[in-house]
Formats: C-alpha cells, sequence, structure tokens
C-alpha cells in the first residue's frame, strides 16, 4: 500500500518517543538507516509487515501524548510512515479520544469529574474554583470529565502530567488544595493501602463475609507472595489439572454470567469459543470501566491484580488461546501500573509465558490503554480500539466468540466475572450456584456511591436487598429521605422511595423495569435537583455516542436539546408534547442504533419521567431544595 | 471561436447497459435461503441480504448508505426491518439472511424508526440537493421542525476543531445541525459537510474499496463527526489525487463539481435542460464508461454509471475532469 505522508519531519525526541513503542525502524522510507539489501525485501514483504502492527497505533499515540503533552503532527507523520497508516486514518483515530489533544497543552492536565455522583458533591465547585486558580496557566489545563470512576470518594480529580517521566494519579475528596499539592509533589493519594480500605468498607470488618474483596485493602498488590498465602494460583491449578473441558464445566456449574453489563452466562461464551474452528483464539479482558458510577473493576486491579491475572490465564487456558488483552480505560493509571506489576511478576514465577507452572501450557497478556472513549467498552468498539480503528461498534452479527478481536474467536469478560473464575474453581462450580438466587448465582460487587455513609465496594452473594444495601453502607447521613437510587448507572434505570425493598438481582431488577447493570448502586438523597442529574446523564450520552449511526448520533444530541430546553423552562409546545417526542427519540435509538449506548440511552431518562412524570425534567424537584 | 460540442460519431455505439451488476461467474454452489417476508416465501442465495430478499419480492425500501458496489456500513438505519425474535430492528441493507427467518418489513414499529431516522437527518442535515431523501421524508411524515429551529452554520473550520466530551448546549429550542461555509479549496470540486450525512461513502470509495488513496477519512466523536483530511488540511494539502470517486457515490450532492456548484449558485443549473450522453474515455486504454451531463452544449460534469463491468464507476482525475480540453473557448 502507497501512503502519502506530507506531515512535517519529526524532530529527535518525537522520533525517539515513536520509536520507544515501535523498536527501530527497519527502512529508510521510516526513518531508519538505509540498507540496501534489506529494502529491496522490504518492498516486497515491509508494506503488510508494517500493516500487520496497526494495532499498535494506540500505544504509539499514548507514548506521545505521554512524552509531549498532546500529538504533534510530526510525530503524528513519523507513526503514520512507521505502520504505514495513512495520515486521515491516524487522524480519524486521534481525534475520537478525549485524552489525546490536537494542539498543545500545558505540564498537567487535570480532570475534574462533572459527573452525576462527583456534581452535586462540589465536584462542579472544585472545576470552578481551579479555573479561576488557574486561569489561561501554562503549567496546568484544567477540564472537566465524565466519571473517573472514583465515586466513593467524590468529588473527585485526575491529574495526568507529560514529560519524560510521565505519571498521574487520582484524587479522592477532590479539593483544589489536594489537587495542587499533587501537582507539585508528583506524588497522589492513591498510592497507599489506606486509599484502598476507603474503597472496601467490608475490609476493615473481619468478619464481612469476602471472597472477591477479600485481599483488597488487606494485602499488598505488589506481592506474588501474599497472593499466594491467600489462595492465590489454587484456581490456576485445579485448571490445570482438570483440563480444558471440566474447566469449562465447572465454569458452567457455576451459573456465572458476564458482570459487565449484559449478563450473558459465561461458561456458554467460554464453551462457543472452545469449540470454534480457527486454532487461534484469544481471550480479551475488558477493563474499560466507563459506565458513571461504577468503580469496582477499578478497586479491584488496584487491590488484587493477581486474581485478574490468574482469571484470566485459566479463561486462556479453558478455551485455548495462548494470548490475552487487558484493555483498561486511560483514566486508571494506577491500575495500569499494579496491573503491569502483577503481570512482570506472574511471568518471573512462570505463571504466564511459555509453559505456565511446568505445563505444556502457554498464555500471555498484553494490557492496552483507552483513551478516554466511553463506546470502547461496548466489546466490538474495544477489539476496533485494539486493532489501531476509531472506537466504532461493529455490527453483530458475527459476535466475538466467532468473529472477535483481529478476527479471531474470542472471548471477552469483564474484569469483575474474570476475578470470580479462580473463585469457581478453588469451591467449584456446584458451591458457587449454590449461592445467590435461582436467577442470579454466585457473589456481586455493588458500586454504592452518592448520599450514602460509608460509599465504596460493597460484596454480598446474590438476593440483598437494595434497602439492606444501603443500610450496610450506613444508610442516608443526616436522616435525610432517599429521593431516588440510580441502578445500573447512566444506562440503568431510577428507582423510587417505593421500589427499595426490591432484590439486587437480574430477575428482582427486572421485574420492576429496571436493570443490575454494572452494579451501580447511586443513592441521592431529597437535597439533589434530580433534573440537574438528568440533564448530565442526557450530556454524557451526547458526548460518547461514536457518531456512526443516525438514531444515537442525533437523537442523543435531540434528547439533551430536549431536557435543556424543558429545565430551561422553554419548551416547545406542551409538556405532553415534549413528553411524546422524547418516547419518539427512545424508540428510534433503544430500536435502530447499532449497539448498547445507543439502545440504553434514554432509559435512565425515562425511567425517571415515567416514576415522577415529566414535570422532573423542568426542576418540579420532589423536594424543594437545592444541593 | 471554439468548436460547438459535437455528438458522437454515427460509427460509435456505446456498449449496451448490462441488466444486471456483475458478479463473479459460478454462482451454481450457492445453497438457497428459505424466508418469508411480509407474509410471502422468497428464496435467495446463501449470503444475500434481507434487502436483497425484499429486492427479489418488489418491496420498496428506502436505503440512504447503502451501494450496490460497496461493503455495507448500515450506519443510516433507514433501512430497518423487523425480524421475528430480534430484540432490535435490523438494517436489512447488511443482515444476512438465514432459512426460516421472518421478516415485516412496513409494520407500524418500522414505520416509526423509518420516520424518526429521516426526522433527525433532516433537523440536523441540508437535504436540498437530496431529492431522494426528501422525498422518503414526505413518504414516511417526518417533521423535523418538531426539535426546534434550525442552528446557525458554525464558523469555517470550527467544526474541524471540535474535540470529543465537550460541547455546549445551544440556546433553548435550537436543533443543533452541521451547517458550516462549503469548503472550496480547488478548482474541481466542491465538499459541503453542511449536507453530510455522515454515510461514510466517500470514505469507502477514496480507501480500500476503490480509490486506495486514503485521503479523508471520519474524525471526532459522536455529533461532532465528520469527514476529514489529516488534521483538516484543505485537499490539495492532502493526499487526494482528485478522482473523483466520493463525489460518484455521494447521496446528498456535499461532494459536488464546482461547475455544478458555481451554476446552482449563480441559479444557471437546470437538470430538465441536461442531456446525459454516454461515451468511453480515450485516455488510456482502460475504457471507463463517461456519461456526459450537458447543458447549452457544455459539459457541466461527468459520472459513470455505476453498473460497468469494467469500473463500477469510478473514473480518475482525466476522465472525471479533464473534459475541458474539447470545450476550450479560449
Ligand atoms: C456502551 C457500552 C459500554 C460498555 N462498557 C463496558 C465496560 O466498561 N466494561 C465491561 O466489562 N463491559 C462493558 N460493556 C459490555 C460489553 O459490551 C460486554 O458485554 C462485556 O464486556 C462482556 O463481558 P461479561 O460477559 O463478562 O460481562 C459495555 C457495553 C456497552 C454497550
Ligand atoms: S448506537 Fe451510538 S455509540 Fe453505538 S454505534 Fe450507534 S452512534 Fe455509535
Ligand atoms: S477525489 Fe479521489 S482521492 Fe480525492 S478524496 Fe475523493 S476519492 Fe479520495
Ligand atoms: S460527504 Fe457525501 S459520501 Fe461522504 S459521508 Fe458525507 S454524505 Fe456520505
Ligand atoms: S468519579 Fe465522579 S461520578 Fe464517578
Ligand atoms: S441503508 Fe441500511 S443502514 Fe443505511
Amino acid at each position: 500500500m502507497d501512503i502519502v505522508v506530507r506531515g512535517p519531519e519529526p524532530t529527535d525526541s518525537e522520533r525517539l518517543a515513536v520509536d520507544a513503542v515501535l523498536g527501530p525502524p527497519v527502512s529508510a522510507w521510516a526513518g531508519g538507516v538505509r540498507d540496501l539489501g534489506r529494502e529491496g525485501r522490504i518492498s516486497l514483504l515491509g508494506g503488510s509487515e508494517a500493516r500487520s502492527q496497526r494495532h499498535l497505533l494506540l500505544p504509539a499515540l499514548h507514548a506521545v501524548q505521554d512524552r509531549f503533552g498532546w500529538l504533534p503532527p510530526g510525530a503524528l507523520a513519523h507513526i503514520s510512515r512507521r505502520l504505514t497508516i495513512p495520515p486521515a486514518e491516524v487522524h480519524g483515530v486521534a481525534s475520537f479520544y478525549q485524552l489525546f489533544q490536537l494542539k498543545p497543552g500545558a505540564r498537567s492536565q487535570v480532570h475534574v469529574c462533572e459527573d452525576i455522583a462527583c456534581r452535586h458533591r462540589g465536584g462542579l465547585a472544585l472545576e470552578r474554583e481551579l479555573r479561576e486558580r488557574h486561569p489561561g496557566s501554562e503549567a496546568v489545563d484544567i477540564h472537566g470529565s465524565p466519571c473517573l470512576g472514583v465515586c466513593e470518594q467524590a468529588p473527585a480529580a485526575l491529574v495526568l502530567r507529560h514529560g519524560e517521566k510521565p505519571g498521574g494519579g487520582a484524587i479522592g475528596g477532590a479539593t483544589a488544595r489536594a489537587v495542587e499539592s499533587a501537582i507539585e509533589s508528583g506524588s497522589y493519594p492513591d498510592a497507599g493501602l489506606d486509599w484502598l480500605k476507603w474503597a472496601v468498607p467490608q475490609s476493615l470488618h473481619p468478619e464481612a463475609d469476602l471472597a472477591l474483596l477479600a485481599r483488597v485493602g488487606r494485602c499488598d498488590p505488589a506481592s506474588l507472595e501474599d497472593y499466594r498465602r491467600s489462595g492465590g494460583y489454587l484456581g490456576l491449578a485445579k485448571a490445570l489439572a482438570l483440563g480444558s473441558e471440566a474447566t469449562i464445566a465447572e465454569v458452567v456449574a457455576s451459573g456465572i454470567v458476564g458482570r459487565g453489563g449484559a449478563a450473558f452466562p459465561t461458561g456458554r461464551k467460554w464453551d462457543a469459543v472452545a469449540k470454534a474452528a480457527d486454532p487461534e483464539r484469544l481471550v480479551v479482558c475488558n477493563a474499560d470501566e466507563s459506565e458513571p458510577g461504577t468503580f469496582k473493576d477499578r478497586v479491584v486491579m488496584e487491590g488484587d491484580p493477581f486474581a485478574l491475572v490468574e482469571g484470566m490465564t485459566i479463561a486462556g487456558l479453558a478455551v485455548g488461546a495462548r494470548k490475552g488483552y487487558l484493555y483498561i480505560r486511560g483514566e486508571y493509571p494506577l491500575a495500569v501500573r499494579r496491573m503491569e506489576g502483577a503481570i512482570k511478576a506472574a511471568r518471573a514465577a512462570g505463571l504466564l509465558g511459555d509453559a505456565i507452572s511446568g505445563s505444556g501450557v502457554s498464555f500471555d497478556i498484553e494490557i492496552r490503554r483507552g483513551a478516554g472513549a466511553y463506546i470502547c467498552g461496548e466489546e466490538t468498539a474495544l477489539f476496533n480500539s485494539i486493532e489501531g480503528q476509531r472506537g466504532e461498534p461493529r455490527s453483530k452479527p458475527p459476535f466475538p466468540v466467532q468473529n472477535g478481536l483481529f478476527g479471531k474467536p474470542t472471548v471477552i469478560n469483564n474484569v469483575e466475572t474474570l476475578v470470580n473464575i479462580p473463585l469457581v474453581m478453588r469451591e467449584g462450580g456446584a458451591a458457587i450456584a449454590a449461592m445467590g438466587t435461582t436467577g442470579s448465582k454466585g457473589r456481586k460487587l455493588f458500586c454504592v456511591s452518592g448520599n450514602v455513609a460509608r460509599p465504596g465496594v460493597y460484596e454480598f452473594p446474590f438476593g440483598i436487598t437494595l434497602a439492606e444495601l444501603i443500610g450496610k453502607a450506613g444508610g442516608v447521613p443526616d436522616g435525610r429521605p432517599v429521593q431516588a437510587v440510580l441502578l445500573g448507572g447512566a444506562a440503568g434505570a431510577f428507582v423510587g422511595p417505593a421500589q427499595l425493598q426490591v432484590p439486587l438481582t437480574f430477575e428482582g431488577t427486572r421485574a420492576i423495569g429496571a436493570t443490575l447493570g454494572s452494579g451501580v448502586v447511586m443513592v441521592f438523597d431529597d437535597t439533589v435537583d434530580l433534573g440537574d442529574t438528568l440533564q448530565r446523564i442526557a450530556a454524557f450520552f451526547r458526548d460518547e455516542s461514536c457518531g456512526q449511526c443516525v438514531p444515537c448520533r442525533v437523537g442523543t444530541s435531540r434528547q439533551e436539546e430536549l431536557v435543556g430546553r424543558i429545565r430551561a423552562g422553554k419548551p416547545l409546545g406542551s409538556l405532553a408534547e415534549e413528553s411524546a417526542l422524547l418516547d419518539d427519540l427512545a424508540q428510534v435509538m433503544r430500536d435502530a442504533s447499532i449497539c448498547g449506548l445507543g439502545h440504553t440511552a434514554s432509559s435512565a431518562l425515562q425511567s425517571a419521567v415515567r416514576l415522577w412524570g415529566p414535570g422532573i425534567l423542568n426542576g418540579a424537584k420532589l423536594v424543594d431544595n437545592h444541593g | 471561436m471554439a468548436e460547438p460540442f459535437r455528438e458522437p460519431p454515427m460509427w460509435f455505439h456505446a456498449p449496451p447497459r448490462p441488466t444486471r451488476v456483475p458478479m463473479p461467474p459460478a454462482e451454481a454452489s450457492r445453497p438457497a435461503v428459505d424466508l418469508v417476508v411480509d407474509g410471502k416465501a422468497v428464496s435467495v442465495p446463501a449470503g444475500a441480504t434481507l434487502l436483497d430478499a425484499c429486492a427479489k419480492l418488489g418491496l420498496d425500501i428506502p436505503t440512504i448508505c447503502q451501494h450496490p458496489n460497496m461493503t455495507p456500513v448500515n450506519v443510516c438505519r433507514v433501512c430497518v426491518v423487523e425480524l421475528e425474535g430480534a430484540r432490535t430492528l435490523v438494517p436489512s441493507c447488511s443482515r444476512v439472511a438465514e432459512s426460516g427467518m421472518k421478516v415485516s418489513t412496513n409494520s407500524d414499529r418500522v414505520r416509526a424508526s423509518r420516520r424518526m431516522v429521516l426526522e433527525l437527518l433532516a433537523s440536523s442535515v441540508d437535504l436540498s440537493t437530496a431529492p431522494d431523501i426528501q422525498r422518503r421524508c414526505a413518504e414516511y411524515g417526518a417533521r423535523p421542525e418538531r426539535h426546534g429551529s434550525p442552528e446557525p452554520a458554525s464558523p469555517e473550520g470550527e467544526r474541524d476543531q471540535r474535540v470529543p466530551g465537550h460541547h455546549h448546549l445551544p440556546e433553548p429550542g435550537i436543533a443543533r445541525r452541521v451547517a458550516q461555509p462549503v469548503k472550496i479549496d480547488n478548482d474541481l470540486y466542491v465538499r459541503d459537510y453542511s449536507k453530510c450525512v455522515l454515510c461514510y461513502k466517500c470514505v469507502q470509495a477514496c480507501g480500500d474499496e476503490a480509490q486506495n488513496t486514503f485521503a479523508i477519512s471520519v474524525a471526532g466523536r459522536g455529533f461532532d463527526a465528520r469527514i476529514s483530511t489529516e488534521n483538516a488540511v484543505p485537499l490539495t494539502d492532502s493526499a487526494c489525487v482528485y478522482c473523483g470517486n466520493c463525489i460518484g457515490v455521494c447521496p446528498t450532492g456535499a461532494l459536488m463539481f464546482k461547475s455544478e456548484h458555481d451554476m446552482r449558485q449563480a441559479g444557471t443549473w437546470d437538470e430538465s435542460a441536461q442531456k446525459q450522453t454516454d461515451t468511453i474515455c480515450g485516455y488510456c486504454g482502460v475504457g471507463c464508461t463517461l456519461t456526459l451531463h450537458v447543458q447549452d452544449n457544455t459539459i457541466v460534469k461527468v459520472t459513470s454509471p455505476a453498473d460497468r463491468e469494467i469500473t463500477h464507476g469510478n473514473l480518475c482525475i482525466k476522465g472525471r475532469f479533464g473534459y475541458q480540453s474539447v470545450q476550450n473557448k479560449a
């Protein structure tokens, strides 16, 4: 393929940053040394060799962004040449992600969460204050951000610093001072075990019945020894002893279904891939966790990274995959570091790589960082993102089990799903299936946030009711009443105070027209302006739509405009007409969009209107108060 | 004084139009798939789409982003149909027919989605040079005005700079549009992205489905997604080779010959006064069919029929734009 690259020559440091990821260039055309002997070959082979490296586009863009704080045209041109990707396509990919900047930025990028858990707990005020304190600063840029996945410590902020030693970290309970001191010192409050103890309130109670969270906040996440001492790698040993078929049988028997939102039976998925005709199969772990209100996957990766490595390894062994990809959202620098550490340690101990634990099986894991796009959590968009394409969902069928990453049969699972696997192997499928309800087996992580005394990730066997869970989280502070609870995140549904007895199971939530989704339980007391929350949810979908299909690209925009004008007290026509229009938008997005983002872009809004009438949008609050 | 344009000499006979889009030979091995569409049984070869099945029954399904010579991208969603057992509607242009499928193409649910898709497009895109889509809007009763008054055009280049995520809500009652100034950066064709429905056809044509030049791509995200060269540079600084194959597949007139654009601006464009003549390009030995659009004895644009075996409607810069030599008036 002959491509035209007209961009400027890279500077030396731009070249170095890119080549650090891609290795030294092999041809003079791509900026390497002339080697006539090799060049002849390259003209025959080099093109397809380079093109097969397209999956390195995202890592290369990250390297440049980390080094310079933006993507200079010379560096982009160099990437184009190195990977034989047309410059227009590099631009198309780079402009898809929120964390890539096409204009020079300040040394530190501060992302302040303005999403639904944080905005009324000081997030908006913090953003305003930081903007006032650093107007047009050369040192700091302030960005409003969608949910950063640190909702238990609202308001949250994320600092990313570029340079030769790039770094970054999250700040919980953020204040302007805390953000500034992190920028100055380059150290972040997420470093120690306290951070994890805060995220998992049950970790402070030795009597709490924890399995998935047993190590979080208690064990050193960097220590393979600690992991092994606490039952780690027994699951893999069992799986190695059982072999592929019996391992899948255990997973089927456990009744575990996906924890990423779609609740598909995990054993069935694995079985389909194990039986695929193509011998080359892949395992992908979806750690893009960007559903507003979701933070369990982050906490697990930060606090118990080896469990995920073990879970992925068992998945690889069971379906006959030799390679796994772990796709972590770009806003989780600590999770990336912890997972890198765990993968390295596992490799060193012979638990990853060729001939795992002396068996004949090999498996290894590669980490890929997202770059700020909720849609990349959709499984096929995630594949495209890894492949160096725009993160646009593919049309299904074909499904990932037939035609997934790189066109190979692929198991894609959520982090929580995969950390259940070592447990399933250790305790046996039957023991897991005996836990929970008939429709929902095993244990579940709940992301409790909003107006509760102790927000955090909670673990319970399926069956606990919403009211019980809120109680376990310390209830609503100051004796205030619950106004509403959002289940399942922005793609989920609201429930009212009358529905607090709902059991938090797949079937229980479905029965009341709600969903468990990714396990979000966000509590709003009577001080919160729910209309503002709904406006933000509408804005979220408008921001995060990939823009591929008409119903969602234009529909999410129209939906946001509609909520906006109702809130401004300027509806077009009567409220009933606006309500009908909202229904029409909801229907076309649900029925005719390509992917789950469009399908669910109206569900939270619709649930609120169903519960409280369209007046909820225009600030006719249930209780007259301001947060 | 220039020679007036002449009819081709009598010995020249344009090749006859083939009656079907050329397909690879040896169809025999494709087994038949039997399904039911709108209550009628129909049988199509394996691999055919639901749209093919509909066409076989003579059903009129609206399409926008579908093109007979290209891989379906199924993004406009106007062709959706109801498939029994499926949770959502399915795009007929890409969904492969399977035995036993039961499909409805004209249920209330289908019509509602089509109406909304058309309404959303009409409320955000200038469809003034897309008569087919306008006709569909009328057919389905789209009421774009329900969504508010049109947003004024954004300043030149502003949409090209938009970053994902951040945006501002327009004034209450205003419906966002993609309206923006026309991009005129070369003498051959203009890009009026106010009229772009983001059907991906031009990107496919410029890319590996025809031209393999890759001068343009989709950039940005969500409502700000747009067709762009690298860093939104003018076409003259991009890889574009002015084959015009993107113009040939654009369903809305967003990509347009400069000659047509100028005449439309001047109010002299008159399709009813135009004559279309097929001929063979004389620049090289490939033999592409050219359709010359002639108004007042002047070639005003050149297209190529999509169903010709040699190039499937694609041309190069010479065939597409090299017609001035036959009508130089200077
Ligand atoms: C817009 C959208 C975003 C999603 N985000 C995530 C995510 O962040 N993490 C995740 O595990 N699944 C996410 N999913 C669900 C995945 O598509 C997929 O179903 C899941 O990763 C499968 O894993 P599981 O079976 O273990 O749940 C998302 C789906 C959609 C439509
Ligand atoms: S539904 Fe939305 S996010 Fe999904 S493919 Fe369509 S535009 Fe993209
Ligand atoms: S004229 Fe040809 S090369 Fe230029 S953008 Fe269009 S298809 Fe691509
Ligand atoms: S410019 Fe034309 S062909 Fe290209 S995406 Fe827009 S409408 Fe489609
Ligand atoms: S971190 Fe702010 S809402 Fe999740
Ligand atoms: S024609 Fe089928 S989705 Fe556009």
